[in-house]
């Protein structure tokens, strides 16, 4: 017993000794009491799946995200203050997810969350999140448990949400695809059941639906049964590793249904990679997207935020996750802008809910008091000769019974200098 | 018949059962107190910290009397943390809101299920030796997420399931940290075990268990139910890892089998092994490694000035190397373990 004694002591020096250092080098605020906000600097964090089973792609989110806030910070940032992102690796676990916001928060003390990326990873850090009173902003996935201002008045989504995009999908299968047996391959998780009951809103239910889990990488069960119920379109909620799997696994067995993709899991650029010389097997693939698409030269916003690949991501390949990491920190910064000089976490929020966010989205932004939900609608593309391009009109629809109709504002152009003014 | 023992118990041969008992309440009390005033010292995030350290010591001390002083190697404490863990995310899920007493239920209900699962693993662990004891217990740690996703309706798959938990009791103040609280919790955890297995070991059970360890058929003749011996030594260590399931269920507020994933099982294993194998002090060490270790090198790697793609590569990977090389390190250092170094230099 003496010895555990002396252990515990020993311990209890370092965690002293590491505690006094913890407090000199975290909580670094200067004159203000606002967590993570100096007048020079505010520092915000992420987590997101740099390895695991979802780093494929996602993983060149936060990066792009952190290469437009160099961009603006180079630019003389935000009122005078830079933006520090401080980016966690989760790897999609959520119980890591609880660690490294926590350290975030606690430790590092972030003026707020921002894009965390994932729905079973963010779900278990909502809680947390809101005792410390910690905005959680645009997160990184299409769960509808962020858009919930009264349980969570601190989160907001970004993405479409499944449920909104299961019906656009569906509403588009249901038109092109009259009479054929439509199956479904989702997570095992709110993202496979969210973007479910959109489709099956639309469609009725599913001829044959199956699941899988991030943990297990291998669909082909699932896949031998949906060729098995004879599918012929496989409507599928999945992450871009679990697409490539996919559409690989179905390939195998000789089972050639369309594919209808979920955005988070349809990028073009990172299913190719995955497949490597099965890239192919992209081709004729259905999906949907609310941000202009990396291969659009022509578009302003590909032009501005090539132009910040450039100079400040290394020239990192150039797809849809860069696009949409850059359009998050364009938000952020037009967020930023809007709450003003005097920056306190109620009144980013405040600004946020005044909403009327203008920016590269085809679907309007629809912040409110009562509405934290991120993108509203979906415009569809489709895979033709190697090249993934939109087609058709761009739909906006909720996620309860209201009807998918056409929506027909243009995109915003972005400011000169590609950076949203102060309002 | 006299049997090897470990110093640290021969250490005071001649005590008598009672005053050992004494000895060891006196150490525990010594040791809430300083805990007591670590959490009023350290930050919040160090506190967290400091309350996994007290989830991992429930863990670590259970299967160091397991496998240092029994002899019986489990690479699946990980699955038995994980019913406990389940177990209370389900009973607070039943009885929320009621208030304090009843995470007391959840807990207690968690060490309960776990040690039925420990007994059940610990029959059929009995009858094994070596390489199929290790291959039972591996099945146990890696069937966690094939359990949760095939019953998702009550488990919910890789999203797990979130834990209620309440605000610290209003009597120490509205402003109470919550971290602070959940160090305590966990604590009263940590010190109730290693007291329980201290004053457990020293007994006649802690002879019976080396005896088995160290030679079975020599403990038989000496009249030493060999399997009762190793049932029980499961079931005990079970019940610890269940405690200490339920505490990171707490501590937490989620479950998830990606917190009990096979490496989980494997990383205690070498805790207890760098921390020093058969001694409760060599948990307390390899419980602060399981904290320490991963922060360090997450430190490390953000300190270290490399190419996003390489930080990206030495992020998921580096916490693994490390504590690789610390065990390879302590082991050609000290083959006893961390909490074998100090009483080498006091006789030097």
């Amino acid at each position: 017993m003496r010895r555990i004694w002396s252990a515990l002591a020993a311990v209890a020096l370092v965690a002293a000794a590491a505690g006094c250092s913890g407090d000199d080098g975290g909580g670094g605020s200067g004159g203000g009491n606002v967590p993570g906000v100096t007048d020079t600097e505010i520092l915000v964090g992420t987590h997101m799946p740099l390895t695991g089973p979802a780093a494929a792609g996602y993983s060149k989110i936060a990066p792009a995200t952190k290469a437009y806030f160099d961009y603006v910070n180079a630019n003389g940032g935000v009122h005078g203050r830079k933006i520090s992102y401080k980016i966690m690796d989760d790897t999609y676990n959520p119980a890591t997810t609880q660690q490294v916001v926590r350290e975030l928060v606690l430790q590092d003390k972030v003026f707020a969350i921002l894009n965390g990326l994932g729905t079973p990873t963010h779900t278990g850090v909502l809680d947390f999140l809101k005792t410390n009173r910690v905005p959680d902003l645009f997160v990184a996935s299409g769960s509808r448990s962020w858009n919930q201002p009264d349980k969570y008045p601190g989160t907001f989504g970004f993405n479409v949400d499944y449920t909104v995009e299961g019906k656009i999908l569906a509403t588009h299968v249901k038109q092109t695809q009259a009479g054929k047996k439509v199956c479904f391959l989702g997570q095992d998780d709110d993202f496979g059941r969210d973007a479910l009951a959109g489709i099956e809103k639309v469609l009725g239910p599913v001829a044959a639906k199956q699941s899988y889990v991030t943990s297990n990488p291998n669909v082909g069960p699932q896949m031998g049964a949906l060729k098995q119920a004879g599918c012929q379109v496989v409507m599928l909620a999945t992450v871009p590793g679990f697409t490539a799997l996919s559409l690989g696994t179905a390939a195998k067995i000789a089972f050639k249904p369309q594919f209808v993709v979920s955005q988070v899991g349809a990028d073009l650029g990172t299913l190719s990679k995955q497949l490597g010389a099965a890239a192919p097997l992209t081709e004729g693939l259905i999906s949907d997207n609310y941000l202009p698409l990396s291969n659009d030269e022509a578009n302003p916003w590909i032009q501005l935020y090539k132009k910040v690949n450039a100079a400040h991501n290394g020239n990192a390949e150039f797809d849809n996750n860069i696009v949409y990491g850059m359009s998050v920190g364009y938000l952020f910064v037009q967020s930023l802008q809007a709450a003003g000089k005097d920056l306190t976490r109620e009144g980013l929020i405040a600004a946020i809910e005044k909403g009327g966010f203008q920016g590269p989205g085809l679907a309007p932004l629809r912040y409110s008091a009562d509405n934290h939900a991120g993108y509203g609608g979906m415009r569809l593309s489709k895979v033709a000769g190697g090249k993934q391009t939109y087609f058709g009109e761009t739909f906006e629809t909720d996620d309860a019974d209201g009807p998918v109709a056409p929506y027909s504002t243009p995109p915003a152009a972005p400011p000169a200098n590609g950076i949203p003014a102060a309002s | 018949m006299s049997v090897t023992l470990a110093p640290k118990v021969s250490a005071a041969p001649r005590l008598t059962r009672q005053a050992r008992k004494h000895r060891h309440l006196l150490w525990t009390v010594a040791a809430a107190v300083l805990i007591l005033a670590l959490t009023y010292v350290l930050p919040p995030f160090r506190n967290y910290q400091l309350a996994t350290v007290g989830a991992y010591l429930c863990v670590t001390a259970g299967l160091t009397v397991l496998t240092g002083l029994n002899g019986q190697l489990s690479l699946g404490h990980g699955a038995l943390m994980a019913t406990g863990a389940y177990t209370v995310a389900m009973v607070q899920e039943k009885l929320s809101g009621r208030g304090q007493w009843t995470l007391l239920v959840a807990v207690l209900a968690g060490i309960a299920v776990a040690t039925l699962a420990g007994g059940i693993v610990g029959l059929a662990a009995a009858r094994l030796r070596g390489p199929y004891l290790a291959g039972l217990t591996l099945a146990v740690a890696v069937v966690v997420p094939a359990v949760a996703s095939t019953f998702d309706k009550t488990f919910n798959s890789d999203q797990g399931l979130s834990v209620y938990v309440d605000p610290p009791p209003l009597a120490l103040g509205a402003t109470f940290p919550y971290e602070r609280w959940q160090a305590w919790l966990a604590w009263a955890g940590a010190l109730i075990t290693v007291f329980g297995l201290a004053t457990l070991v020293s007994g006649r059970f802690g002879r019976s268990l080396r005896a088995v360890r160290d030679d079975e058929a020599a403990a038989r003749i000496a009249g030493v139910n060999v399997a009762r011996t190793q049932v029980l030594a499961f079931v005990v260590s079970a019940a610890c890892a269940g405690l200490g399931g339920g505490l990171f269920a707490v501590l937490a507020q989620s479950v998830s089998p990606g917190a009990f994933p096979l490496s989980l099982s494997l990383f205690l294993v070498m805790a207890i092994v760098i921390g020093g194998l058969g001694r409760l002090a060599g948990a307390v060490w390899g419980a602060v490694l399981l904290v320490a270790l991963p922060a360090l090198t997450h430190s490390v790697t953000d300190s270290i000035d490399v190419s996003p793609a390489v930080a990206q590569r030495l992020e998921g990977n580096l916490p693994l190397a490390l504590f690789g090389i610390t065990l390879i390190i302590v082991m050609l250092a000290a083959p006893g373990g961390i909490a074998s170094l100090r009483p080498r230099r006091r006789k030097a």
